[in-house]
């Protein structure tokens, strides 16, 4: 991939599992295009190419470490090539329902090798903004987890790593390393932090002013004809290597 | 995570590689006969297996769904799978594992394809280092021979098309298995790979490598064990 411009703008929705993240993004979206904005949101596991493969293979019980990293930066890619680019290229602003930081943090906590799923996610685009909806405890996670009706589920609960007795005690595990794992990404990379135990409507009214400053600047370029953003490789320490040559 | 180089297990890894038609997969299957003659414990595990993955791979060849970077990530999610359920708990064991095709064919096909060379190797950097990696060289036109004339039609993918080489598959074909040769013949130094001759009798290869690999394992094994 070489360096290239585009119009649209790259917004990043991270945060760990139940934090509001998908209802945060359907607001989201209704309000940028009710301004006029064009919008393409994409998420985990809804590439074409592998998020029906990637599906069946977490229903089992034989998906390895590895594989799985390997399975979600497929379905990264694909998505990234065949969804992001283009849509930014068109001047869309993309919407994405967690990013490449949600698949490192998994693998940290998996012990995978940190060096290793960098390089492999060293052809990610840097984005405009990482808004990170963060929740002060995996306590407040489990009553979401309950309220939603969907009960807890096995990779939520970090299941593979046998870390407690049953999916409470290996949710709260989970998702406490999970937590320790994003706040550390948060300084290296530079996330907008939002509190997201808050209420839904105080946390989308942070989220639109902040979405507004983000996407206004495209706005303005036009209007006085400044050069368009830069893509460039993701920032990641130790890595400079991309996918493609 | 352990990486290349640096596993320890009490069995062996050989594996074979090579352009299509080299003949390699007729040499893998005569080794794993006599070393279970010799009665060995032995695993094999091919290219483009794994359970898992197998249906997306089928799919997405043939709706045309890959770039050189997605296609290089789903087989390389296929080969983790090989090597996290049918490679490294074999070796564990103290079994010979035998691999058709192996991370070399990803270094050469990918890079053929465009892919960064030192981005295809970090990414299966998690692969365990083989006991011996062998080589079939067999010289590009009659490789080609060998393929084109067992198969009318070229696959899409098999004939690199995908890439844009030529707009005939023959020609396209021809082009890319070149560019393949290239890659593996720079990578036998860079990973000791063993050449054999694919040009030469399948007896005699068979022979060279038995008289290889009989020098890597343990040797009070027999048949009444």
């Amino acid at each position: 991939m070489e360096q290239e411009e585009y119009s649209g703008k790259l917004i990043v929705i991270e945060g760990t599992d139940g934090v509001g993240r998908s209802t945060h993004i359907a607001m989201l979206r209704a309000w940028l295009e009710s301004r006029g904005h064009a919008v393409l949101d994409t998420g985990m596991t809804r590439s074409v190419l592998a998020g029906r493969g990637l599906k069946e293979a977490k229903t089992g019980h034989t998906l390895g470490r590895l594989t799985m990293q390997l399975f979600y930066a497929t379905d990264f890619i694909d998505r990234l090539e065949n969804e992001m680019l283009p849509a930014l290229r068109s001047g869309f602003v993309v919407l994405t329902d967690r990013y490449i930081y949600s698949a490192l943090a998994r693998a940290e906590v998996r012990g995978i090798d940190s060096a290793w799923i960098r390089s492999i996610y060293g052809m990610a685009l840097v984005p405009d903004v990482v808004f990170y909806l963060r929740i002060q405890s995996p306590q407040q996670l489990v009553e979401r987890v309950l309220a939603s009706g969907r009960g807890f589920d096995y990779w939520e609960s970090g299941m593979d790593l046998h870390l407690g007795e049953d999916f409470y005690d290996s949710f709260i595990a989970y998702q406490t390393r999970m937590l320790k794992v994003f706040d550390r990404m948060s300084a290296e990379f530079g996330f907008h932090v939002l509190n997201a135990s808050r209420s839904v409507r105080s946390v989308a009214s942070d989220l639109r002013r902040a979405v507004a400053k983000v996407v206004d600047e495209t706005a303005a370029s036009d209007e006085t004809s400044h050069p368009p953003d830069k893509i460039a490789p993701i920032n990641i320490k130790d890595v400079s290597k991309k996918a493609l040559g | 995570m352990i990486s290349y180089g640096r596993h320890q297990f009490p069995g062996k890894l050989f594996v074979v590689e090579g352009t299509d038609g080299s003949g390699k997969s007729t040499q893998l299957a005569l080794l794993h006969q006599w070393l279970k003659a010799e009665g060995y414990p032995v695993f094999f595990s091919e290219w483009n297996s794994s359970p898992l993955v197998k249906d997306t791979t089928k799919r997405a060849k043939k709706r045309h769904l890959f770039t050189p970077a997605s296609f290089s990530l789903l087989h390389a999610t296929d080969f983790a799978d090989r090597t996290e359920r049918d490679i490294i708990p074999p070796l564990k064991a103290g079994a010979i594992v035998l691999a058709d095709r192996y991370i070399y064919t990803a270094f050469a096909r990918d890079v053929a394809r465009g892919c960064n060379r030192d981005w295809v190797r970090a990414v299966y950097s998690f692969a365990v280092k083989p006991t011996m990696a062998f080589f079939f060289r067999a010289p590009l036109d009659i490789a080609i021979d060998r393929i084109v004339s067992g198969r009318p039609n070229l696959k899409y993918y098999e004939a690199g098309m995908d890439v844009g080489f030529a707009d005939d598959p023959e020609e396209s074909f021809t082009i890319f298995q070149g560019k393949i040769l290239e890659e593996y013949d720079r990578m036998v130094s860079e990973f000791g790979l063993t050449v054999i001759d694919a040009s030469r009798s399948i007896e005699r290869q068979q022979r060279e490598m038995r008289l290889m690999i009989s020098q890597h394992l343990t040797r009070r094994r027999s048949k009444s064990n």
